[in-house]
């Protein structure tokens, strides 16, 4: 397959990038995108040009780390998918592909297509625990917790991080991240004591980040590879309308 | 903890679900009220100028219209700080097909909602202020005739599409409005939400066509059969 691609190059945060055009000849349906990539960069290095930077990790569609824009939308065309696991028959010979980081406010770009998510962290740091002392594994059946109400907190807890909801919403808003956190605590016991403390603080921390409103457009859920649901939204909104009230 | 929630995200989201249900309460008060517009030409005379001179007698009436306006206001200034505020936040992409996750009138909420708020200049003007300060006739019961100037105003062919037209986009604004109202009050069991993307689709569907029909059937009745 011969592929044209379009990828936004950037030295870092203070100076301005642009997208700048590659051509791939000998690219394999198999590949995957990061594969790809790969390939791309070993072409770069060869010609003695600086490779394209790009966050990648476990390639295994679970830790959250690669992420961009491919064709304007998250994590390419494929709905629920991470970068890593979409594959370059996904794309026809002679295809242009455009490729860019992810954008927000709260999202700064480090250089290329690698973006600071590290708001993410201070998000969690401001509420996504439960205060306890560690030590040895309390037994797992000590708090009876039903089976549909692990089923639906794991549901909430599979949030990987990647920020693909935040590029994807038109308003970057950094709800559907957030809310996972807060709804997958607050259907628990052990994390139902500090909830009303938490979506506060928590909400108070996105907002300071940079993230815009939610405007319950739903485009997250669909980019999102481990489909967190919307609905965790409306138990954050929830959340806080009670804490708010009854703080 | 030392949090002030009042301006964060999600208030100015909640205030804009109050005033947002609170709208589309009043406009199935409104609604039904036109409806008399449907009537034979005598009864609806009758009975529509009795009921306006009803709603702008009563105390009431009153204070839930002054709650209206407020409403309106504080729905539009709300969405304005909201726009500009995802304005600043948003990232901007050389291509961008972000599109395909939503839909569209879900992304739009800000333009339509300013169609609807220019055709309510022209609303304001044609009815609330004639009422108010015009000179109107008077009907054979003594009532200010108020159906007289609706049906004057829906003689305009060019009047009656412009209001069809927004009508239009005040139903797309319910149809994404209603339901996100809800998510924003955080109704969040998958049962009951469910249940409010169909009642909110129904909802969207009954005011428009309700609101549409009425000037095209004066219209249509009034200026085209019997003239």
């Amino acid at each position: 397959m011969k592929i044209y691609l379009k990828i936004w190059r950037q030295n870092d945060a203070g100076t301005p990038g642009k997208m700048v055009d590659y051509t791939l000849d000998n690219v394999i349906p198999h590949m995957s995108f990061l594969e790809m990539m790969d390939t791309l960069n070993e072409q770069l290095i060869l010609a003695g040009d600086r490779p394209v930077e790009f966050d990648h990790d476990c390639r295994e569609g679970i830790c959250g780390q690669c992420g961009m824009m491919i064709n304007g939308r998250a994590h390419g065309p494929v709905a629920h998918l991470t970068t890593c696991q979409l594959h370059m028959r996904e794309f026809k010979d002679g295809d242009t592909i455009y490729i860019e980081p992810f954008r927000g406010k709260g999202f700064p770009i480090k250089r290329d297509l690698r973006v600071d998510r590290s708001a993410f962290d201070r998000i969690i740091m401001a509420g996504g625990f439960i205060a306890v002392n560690t030590g040895q594994a309390p037994e797992a059946n000590g708090i009876p917790i039903s089976h549909e109400d692990a089923e639906s907190a794991f549901d909430s807890a599979a949030c990987i991080g990647c920020g693909a909801c935040v590029a994807t919403c038109k308003n970057s808003s950094a709800a559907l991240f957030t809310s996972a956190k807060v709804a997958h605590l607050a259907k628990l016991p052990q994390g139902e004591i500090e909830s009303r403390k938490r979506v506060l603080a928590m909400v108070q921390q996105m907002d300071e980040e940079q993230f815009g409103h939610c405007t319950n457009t739903e485009a997250c859920e669909v980019e999102c590879p481990q489909s967190i649901s919307v609905l965790n939204i409306a138990r954050m909104n929830w959340e806080y309308a009670l804490s708010s009230v009854t703080k | 903890m030392d949090h002030n929630n009042t301006t964060s995200t999600l208030m100015r989201k909640t205030l804009m679900a109050l005033t947002g249900l609170f709208l589309c309460f009043f406009l199935v008060i409104h609604l039904l009220g036109n409806l008399q517009l449907l009537l034979p030409t005598d009864q609806a005379r009758e009975s529509f100028n009795s009921y306006s001179q009803l709603l702008s007698g009563n105390i009431f009436i009153k204070i839930i219209s002054y709650v209206l306006y407020a409403s309106i206001i504080i729905h539009s200034l709300d969405a304005l700080i909201i726009t500009l505020k995802n304005k600043k936040t948003s990232g901007k992409y050389v291509y961008d097909q972000r599109g395909a996750s939503s839909k569209w009138y879900s992304r739009s909420m800000g333009i339509l909602g300013t169609i609807i708020l220019i055709f309510l200049v022209f609303h304001f003007k044609d009815f609330w202020y004639q009422y108010k300060f015009g000179s109107l006739p008077v009907d054979g019961a003594g009532h200010k005739d108020l159906y007289t100037i609706v049906v004057g105003v829906y003689g305009d062919l060019w009047y009656v599409l412009f209001y069809v037209v927004c009508m239009f986009a005040l139903g797309f604004h319910l149809l994404h409005g209603f339901f996100s109202a809800a998510r924003s009050l955080g109704v969040y069991h998958p049962k009951y939400v469910a249940w409010i993307r169909v009642f909110g689709a129904w909802y969207s569907y009954v005011i428009t066509i309700g609101f549409a029909v009425i000037p095209v059937y004066i219209y249509l009745t009034q200026h085209v059969l019997w003239n």
